[in-house]
C-alpha cells in the first residue's frame, strides 16, 4: 500500500514536472507546477518531514505559486485566448539535460552511500524549533533580514512612480 | 522502493527538467518555474540524506527551510524585475531584452 502511494506520488511529480517545462500555455504550466509542489510535499511526508511538508504547502503553493500566477496575469493580455510561451533550442537543451541526467544516474548508482541504521526522528517541529533558536540562531536572523530586504526591494521596484 | 536511491533519482529527474526549462524557455516567468523545480530537487536531496544518512539531528531540514526562504525572496524580486521589464519593453521574452547590448 505504502509502496503504491509512493510510486503514485513519484509519477505525479515527474509527469507534472514534464508538463511544466513542455506546455506551450503558461497558465497550464503554472497549474502543473501546483501539482509538482504538492507531490514534493507528499515526498516530504514519506521522509518523516511533517513540518517541511506543511511549510512546502504554505510557502510554495500558497505564496510563490500565487506570485507566479500574478506575474503571468500581469504580463499578458488577458483577452488573448491562449497565453503562449514559445521555446527555442529544444534539441540542444534536451541533449544537455539528458547528458546531465545520465551523469547524475551514474553518480547515484556507483557511489557507496553511507546509510544509517534507519532510526526515525518522529515529530520534527520541536527539534527544528530548538535548533533554530540555538545552533542556527545567527543564520536564522540573517535570513530574516535578507527576506525583509528582498521584499522591501521588490515593493520598491514594482511601485508606480 | 522506498530507499535513498529512489529519492535521488526523482530529484535528479526534477533537476534535469528544470535545466531543460531554463535553457529552452524564452518567457521569463517560465524560466522562473524552471528555477523553482531545481530548488525543489535540491530540497528533496537534503531531506532524503537527512532521513537515510543515519543523522541524529535535523540539519538537513534546517537547510531546506533556508532554501525555501531564499526561494521566496528570489521569486518576489524576480517578479518585480519581470514586471518592470514588461512595462519598459512590452514583452517578457528574454531574447528581446537586449537593450544593454552594444
Amino acid at each position: 500500500m505504502g509502496e503504491l502511494v509512493f510510486l503514485a506520488i513519484a509519477l505525479l511529480v515527474i509527469f507534472t514536472a514534464f508538463a511544466v517545462v513542455m506546455s506551450s500555455n503558461l497558465v497550464h504550466s503554472a497549474v502543473a507546477l501546483l501539482f509538482t509542489l504538492f507531490g514534493v510535499a507528499g515526498l516530504y511526508i514519506f521522509l518523516y518531514a511533517d513540518f517541511l511538508a506543511a511549510t512546502q504547502i504554505i510557502v510554495y503553493v500558497g505564496g510563490i505559486l500565487v506570485l507566479i500566477i500574478f506575474g503571468v496575469m500581469l504580463t499578458n493580455k488577458i483577452d488573448t485566448p491562449s497565453i503562449a510561451s514559445s521555446s527555442s533550442n529544444q534539441v540542444v537543451g534536451a541533449l544537455v539535460s539528458l547528458l546531465l541526467f545520465a551523469f547524475q544516474l551514474g553518480v547515484i548508482f556507483k557511489t557507496d552511500w553511507h546509510v544509517g541504521d534507519g532510526t526515525v526522528i518522529e515529530g520534527t517541529v520541536r527539534p527544528i524549533g530548538l535548533m533554530l533558536m540555538t545552533e542556527y540562531l545567527l543564520p536564522f536572523e540573517v535570513v530574516s533580514i535578507l527576506l525583509l530586504g528582498a521584499l522591501i526591494g521588490a515593493a520598491t521596484l514594482s511601485r508606480k512612480d | 522502493m522506498n530507499s535513498l536511491e529512489s529519492y535521488l533519482v526523482i530529484s535528479s529527474i526534477l533537476f534535469s527538467l528544470g535545466i531543460f526549462g531554463i535553457v529552452t524557455r524564452r518567457n521569463a516567468i517560465a524560466i522562473l518555474m524552471g528555477i523553482e523545480l531545481i530548488l525543489n530537487s535540491a530540497n528533496i536531496n537534503f531531506v532524503a540524506f537527512n532521513r537515510f544518512g543515519g543523522m541524529q539531528k535535523l540539519d538537513g531540514h534546517i537547510f531546506t527551510i533556508f532554501v525555501i526562504v531564499l526561494a521566496a525572496a528570489e521569486a518576489a524580486v524576480a517578479l518585480a524585475i519581470i514586471i518592470n521589464l514588461f512595462k519598459n519593453a512590452g514583452s517578457v521574452d528574454v531574447d528581446e531584452a537586449n537593450t544593454l547590448k552594444g
